[in-house]
C-alpha cells in the first residue's frame, strides 16, 4: 500500500489522477474502520488532512462554501447560526472524538444512506463541488447519491467543498437511535422553511438506498402553509406532511430497525420537526 | 514507511510502519506506550483517546501517516514527572477505576473537558464522556471523579 500525502489541492488532484484506485482519507472515521477490520485493502491511501485549502469555510454571497475537510466540531462551533440544520445534525454525529475528526466531505465521500449531514444538505439545496485534473464540476446534492454508499464521483475526482445556502428561515433536524450518542441513524429527517420563496425543503436519511428528498411532502407543505398569516399549523397539515414523507421513503429491515418502524418514525419526525420549525417562524 | 511525531514532548521516529496501520498500533506496539487501550478499533469505545495537536481523538481512527509531524499526548504524558494530574488523582480517590481498561481514554476526555469548561455541569460531563464506554458500568463514580477534579483545579488555578 502506498501512502500519498499531498500538501496542495493541485498535488492532491494529480495524485488522484495518477492513482485512481487510491482511497481518500480525511478524518478516518469510516476509512480506518474498514482498514482495521480488513474490509478494504486499497492500493493507496490519499491523505487529505495536509491540504490546507480543504479546512476552511467562507461566505460567498448568501452561500457558505464549506471546505470538504471542515470537521463536525467546527460546523457546530462556527456555523450553527447560519446553517442550523447542518449544525444540529453534526451534534448528533458519534461522540466528541468522532466529531473532532469526521468531516462533511468525508460523509459525502462515504455516501452512506445513514450519513447525518445528508438530510440537512438535501433540505438546504446544497451543491457539491468536485474536481479532477480535467476540471471542476458542481453537482446538486439531490443528484449526488447514486446507490448504497455510492456517489457520482469519477475515479479521478475528489470532493473539494459543499456549497450550502445560509438559512433563510427556521430549520430542524431529528434522528432516531437507541441512545443520545454514538448512534447510526435508524431514520433521520431535516426540514428547511424558506419563507421568501414560500418553499419547504426536506431530506430523509437512513430510510432508502440513498438519502433523498420527499418532493411530494415539499410541494404539499409549500402550498398548505399559511406563510402570510402565520396561523397555527393544523394537525391535519402536520399529519399529511408526515405521511407524505413516510411515503417518499423506501426503507428496509436491518439490524438497526424494521422498514415499518422506519416509515412510522419518519412520519413522526417529519410532523414534529415541521411543527418546531413553524413555531419558530411564527415567533420570528 | 517512516513516521516522525512528537509524543509526550519527545520526538519519536519509527520505521517500517505499514501504510494502513493506525496511530494506536504505532503507539502501543512500536513506541512502547500501552496506556492507550485497544478495544473496538472502530471509534465506538473511546479507550484509545489521545490528544492529536491538542484535540482529543480516537487513535485507532488516525492513520499512522496522518500523525507525521504532529504532536501527540497520550495518558502517559498527562502527569508531570511522577505526579498524577488532578483528573487521574480524582479517579483514584473517587473509586472511578474498576477493571481500569476504559480509564486512560476517560482520563484524557475528562482532562480535555476541564481545559475547555473548568466548571462543567453534569450535562457537560455526560456529553464530553459520551464517546467513552465503561463495561464495568461505573459511570456514577466517574462523574464524581470529574466533579472532584473540577473543584480541585478551581482551587489551584484561581
Amino acid at each position: 500500500m502506498e501512502f500519498l500525502q499531498p500538501r496542495t489541492w493541485a498535488d492532491a488532484l494529480s495524485a488522484k489522477a495518477e492513482h485512481p484506485a487510491a482511497l481518500p482519507i480525511a478524518g478516518g472515521t469510516d476509512v480506518m474502520v474498514d482498514l482495521n477490520f480488513d474490509r478494504v485493502r486499497p492500493a493507496a491511501l490519499l491523505d487529505l488532512t495536509g491540504v490546507d485549502d480543504l479546512i476552511h469555510w467562507e461566505m460567498d454571497g448568501g452561500t457558505v462554501r464549506l471546505g470538504a475537510g471542515v470537521t463536525y466540531s467546527r460546523v457546530i462551533a462556527e456555523l450553527a447560526a447560519i446553517l442550523p440544520a447542518l449544525a444540529m445534525a453534526s451534534r448528533t454525529v458519534g461522540s466528541p472524538q468522532i466529531r473532532n475528526r469526521g468531516t462533511v466531505g468525508g460523509n459525502l465521500g462515504s455516501a452512506s444512506p445513514a450519513g447525518d449531514a445528508h438530510p440537512p444538505l438535501l433540505a438546504g439545496d446544497a451543491v457539491v463541488e468536485v474536481e479532477s485534473i480535467r476540471g471542476p464540476r458542481a453537482i446538486p446534492i439531490a443528484e449526488f447519491f447514486t446507490g448504497v454508499k455510492e456517489n457520482v464521483l469519477q475515479p479521478d475526482e475528489l470532493i473539494k467543498a459543499v456549497l450550502v445556502p445560509t438559512a433563510s428561515g427556521p430549520q430542524q433536524f431529528a434522528k432516531i437511535g437507541t441512545r443520545n450518542a454514538m448512534v447510526i441513524a435508524v431514520s433521520s429527517f431535516a426540514v428547511a422553511l424558506r419563507p421568501g420563496e414560500r418553499r419547504v425543503g426536506t431530506g430523509i436519511g437512513s430510510a432508502a438506498p440513498t438519502p433523498r428528498r420527499a418532493e411530494g411532502a415539499e410541494e404539499f407543505a409549500s402550498e398548505a402553509l399559511d406563510w402570510e398569516g402565520r396561523t397555527q399549523l393544523s394537525e391535519e397539515v402536520a399529519e399529511r406532511f408526515g405521511g407524505l414523507v413516510a411515503a417518499a421513503a423506501a426503507p428496509i429491515d436491518d439490524v438497526r430497525g424494521t422498514a415499518a418502524y422506519r416509515r412510522h418514525s419518519l412520519a413522526v419526525l417529519a410532523r414534529r420537526t415541521l411543527g418546531w420549525a413553524w413555531s419558530a417562524y411564527q415567533r420570528s | 514507511m517512516r513516521v516522525t511525531t512528537t509524543v509526550n514532548g519527545e520526538r519519536r521516529q519509527v520505521e517500517d510502519v505499514w501504510e494502513g496501520e493506525s496511530l494506536l498500533y504505532v503507539l502501543r506496539e512500536r513506541m512502547g506506550l500501552p496506556g492507550s487501550k485497544n478495544a473496538c478499533e472502530q471509534g465506538e469505545c473511546g479507550s484509545c483517546t489521545v490528544y492529536l495537536d491538542s484535540v482529543p481523538v480516537c487513535a485507532c481512527l488516525v492513520a499512522a501517516g496522518q500523525a507525521e509531524g504532529r504532536e501527540i499526548r497520550t495518558v502517559e504524558g498527562l502527569g508531570i514527572d511522577d505526579e498524577l494530574n488532578p483528573v487521574q488523582e480524582a479517579f483514584v480517590e473517587a473509586g472511578a477505576v474498576q477493571c481500569g481498561f476504559c480509564t486512560p481514554g476517560l482520563v484524557v476526555a475528562a482532562d480535555d473537558l476541564l481545559d475547555r469548561v473548568p466548571q462543567p455541569s453534569d450535562a457537560d460531563i455526560r456529553e464530553a464522556l459520551a464517546g467513552n464506554l465503561c463495561r464495568c458500568t461505573g459511570y456514577e463514580q466517574i462523574l464524581t471523579a470529574v466533579r472532584l477534579a473540577a473543584t480541585r483545579r478551581a482551587k489551584v488555578v484561581p
